[in-house]
């Protein structure tokens, strides 16, 4: 505004985008590898001890989770953050320092982290594994990324903050609330002087922990998988398409909604355990209002589209964005159902979870980063989309792949679940534990199959990026709207 | 009183109280637009004109001018 020749500065968001994509191949990757574990248990031996499913799951979700989403974030923070405040970080040096550290940080204490799992060194509470070194260092990354939010807001030019950052913002405090009472440890080593340096124990015990654990657990689901997204999409979808969000109330009204509601509904992960039953009722009841609050993000996303829907057929990414909110839809949907008391006493321990997991998380949050980073590419490097076509097919085989992968899981979760609870006339068991996995074999294949669509995707999805990137044809100015695509 | 009795009032009377909070923010939003003093939907446009040229939707000066 004052000075022409300042531009929105993309190096942090470039790097971050880098990282998404190459933890999404890794963090993928090892998915699938493990989906196939579970059908083909051979599969379990082919490395010794570290490519055994149990040293391999938690690398896979904290890969997805810690590494793609997260990068996913900053790098969308960083891109978006700057435009909805018009203000560059190049015109902070320490603001662009601080993004650069955060860069480094947390680039090497991911790596870190992920080979201390790979050495066995975990906490073993879900999601929030890493033993305490790296907590310290999760710690770090956290301020530093607080430091570059609450600076660049700082010295913005538009008054009032996009609904986006709203989202970015509570990401940020809820996380930092969350993951701090969560990983209260003791460090044995510091205490007693013997044993491990690396290993701890919680500071909670029994039932308390649990209940702080799935307090957590559920809401790094919000804060991790739906807060930051929703960031995302309310800036994507409306600057994609040219619309601005159908109603801005609404997205402030359920920004509230959600805040509040999601918070009580962790209970809903300990249904029938040894929490106190009133807290088991009220996460129950507080999942399934907390449809309301998800809903009205998703229909303000789909409205958003009014009378635009043409593009849905022209445009890939719009393709990909609207599925996303579709598939919030149906995980948000489904979650409720699955937190009513007599359904949980069917689905809780069956495969069903993990389908409605992957609704969610391949169908939602992987959508939504694959359509941002490649909304930015053509912005990063001032070229056009290498390949529609490309993007298009990465889209149909992706989609393909959620539906095998939470259809299967699905029927094998029922499956399961009927027959764990299944007996005879004389109230006995009907059938072993093995009988149940002889019927699911075949659904475990189909999951592998479709988890190895989604992974081929992301191949496309990576070479389309970096053809992008160095060897596609140049564009003179920024593209308002739509992102320029080569057939 | 038995505790359970307290709980169970103390939750009924917190979710009515939510509700209402809630019900006033729906009010309080669209009162403000009624009664003129903010336009919400204009803040729609601040994804899709970002360019670092572009106006603001509401400059950070004009707020400083308005306290003075
Ligand atoms: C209204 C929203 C939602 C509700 C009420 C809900 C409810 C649930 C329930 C009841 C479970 C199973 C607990 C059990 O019996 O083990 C679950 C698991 C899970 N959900 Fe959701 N869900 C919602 C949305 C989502 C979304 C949008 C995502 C991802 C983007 C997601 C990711 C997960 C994950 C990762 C787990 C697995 C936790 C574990 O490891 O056991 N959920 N959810």
């Amino acid at each position: 505004m004052q000075n022409p020749a300042i531009e929105y500065d993309y190096t942090v968001a470039k790097w971050f985008s880098y990282l998404a994509i190459l933890f999404g191949i890794i963090g993928m990757g090892i998915g699938v590898w493990i989906a196939f574990e579970l059908a083909f248990p051979e599969l379990n031996y082919v490395a010794g001890q570290y490519s055994l499913f149990s040293r391999l799951r938690p690398i896979h979700t904290n890969t997805v989770a810690f590494g793609f989403t997260l990068s996913g974030i900053f790098a969308t923070w960083y891109y978006v953050g700057q435009r909805v405040l018009k203000v560059s970080m190049a015109e902070s040096k320490f603001l662009m320092a601080v993004g650069k550290l955060h860069f480094w940080l947390y680039f090497i204490g991911a790596l870190l982290a992920v080979g201390s799992l790979l050495l066995r060194y975990t906490t073993s509470k879900e999601y929030a594994q890493f033993e305490w070194p790296f907590d310290i260092v999760v710690v770090l990354i956290w301020v530093l990324w607080g430091i570059s939010i609450f600076g660049l807001i700082g010295i913005r030019r538009e008054k009032t903050l996009y609904i986006s950052l709203w989202y970015y913002i509570a990401t940020f405090l809820g996380v930092a609330m969350l993951y701090l009472f969560n990983n209260m440890e003791v460090p044995t080593y510091l205490i007693t002087g013997m044993g491990d340096p690396f290993h701890s124990v919680s500071m909670y015990a029994g039932t308390n922990d649990a209940m702080v654990q799935w307090w957590y657990g559920h809401n790094a689901v919000a804060f991790v998988f739906t807060v930051p997204i929703i960031a995302m999409i309310y800036y994507y979808l409306p600057k994609e398409s040219g619309q601005p969000v159908y109603s801005y109330k609404l997205s402030l009204l359920s920004f509230w909604g959600l805040m509040f509601v999601y918070l009580w509904a962790g209970g809903h992960h300990l249904i029938y355990s040894t929490v106190p039953d009133w807290m088991q009722t009220m996460g129950s009841v507080f999942s399934v209002i907390l449809i309301l609050p998800s809903w009205g993000s998703a229909l303000n996303m789909l409205l958003t589209m009014k009378g635009e829907w043409g593009q849905l057929k022209e445009n890939p990414l719009i393709k990909f964005m609207v599925l996303a909110s579709t598939f919030y839809m149906l995980s948000t949907l489904e979650g409720p159902i699955q937190s009513i008391k007599s359904v949980n006493a069917l689905a809780h321990f069956t495969d069903w979870i993990p389908g409605h997991v992957h609704d969610g998380t391949l169908g939602w949050v992987g959508f939504m980063i694959i359509a941002a980073i490649m909304h930015m590419a053509p912005r990063f490097y001032k070229r056009e989309i290498y390949s529609k076509k490309l993007l298009e097919m990465q889209f149909w085989l992706q989609t393909t792949g959620i539906v095998l992968y939470f259809s299967s899981m699905w029927i094998a979760g029922i499956t399961q679940g009927m027959m764990w609870r299944a007996v005879d006339q004389y109230g006995n068991l009907a059938y072993s534990f093995i009988d149940t996995v002889t019927v699911l074999h075949p659904y475990y294949t189909l999951r592998g199959i479709g988890g190895l669509f989604y992974f081929i995707g992301l191949f496309m999805w990576a070479y389309n990026f970096y053809k992008t990137m160095t060897a596609s044809k140049a564009i003179e100015k920024e593209p308002q709207f739509a992102s320029p695509m080569a057939a | 009183m038995d505790i359970r009795l307290i709980q169970g009032v103390a939750y009924l009377g917190l979710i009515i109280f939510l509700t209402f909070i809630l019900y006033g923010y729906i009010i309080h939003l669209y009162r403000s637009e009624k009664k003129g003093k903010r336009n919400y939907e204009k803040y729609g446009k601040m994804a899709l004109d970002d360019e670092l040229t572009s106006p603001p939707v509401e400059p950070l000066e004009e707020h400083t001018k308005e306290s003075r």
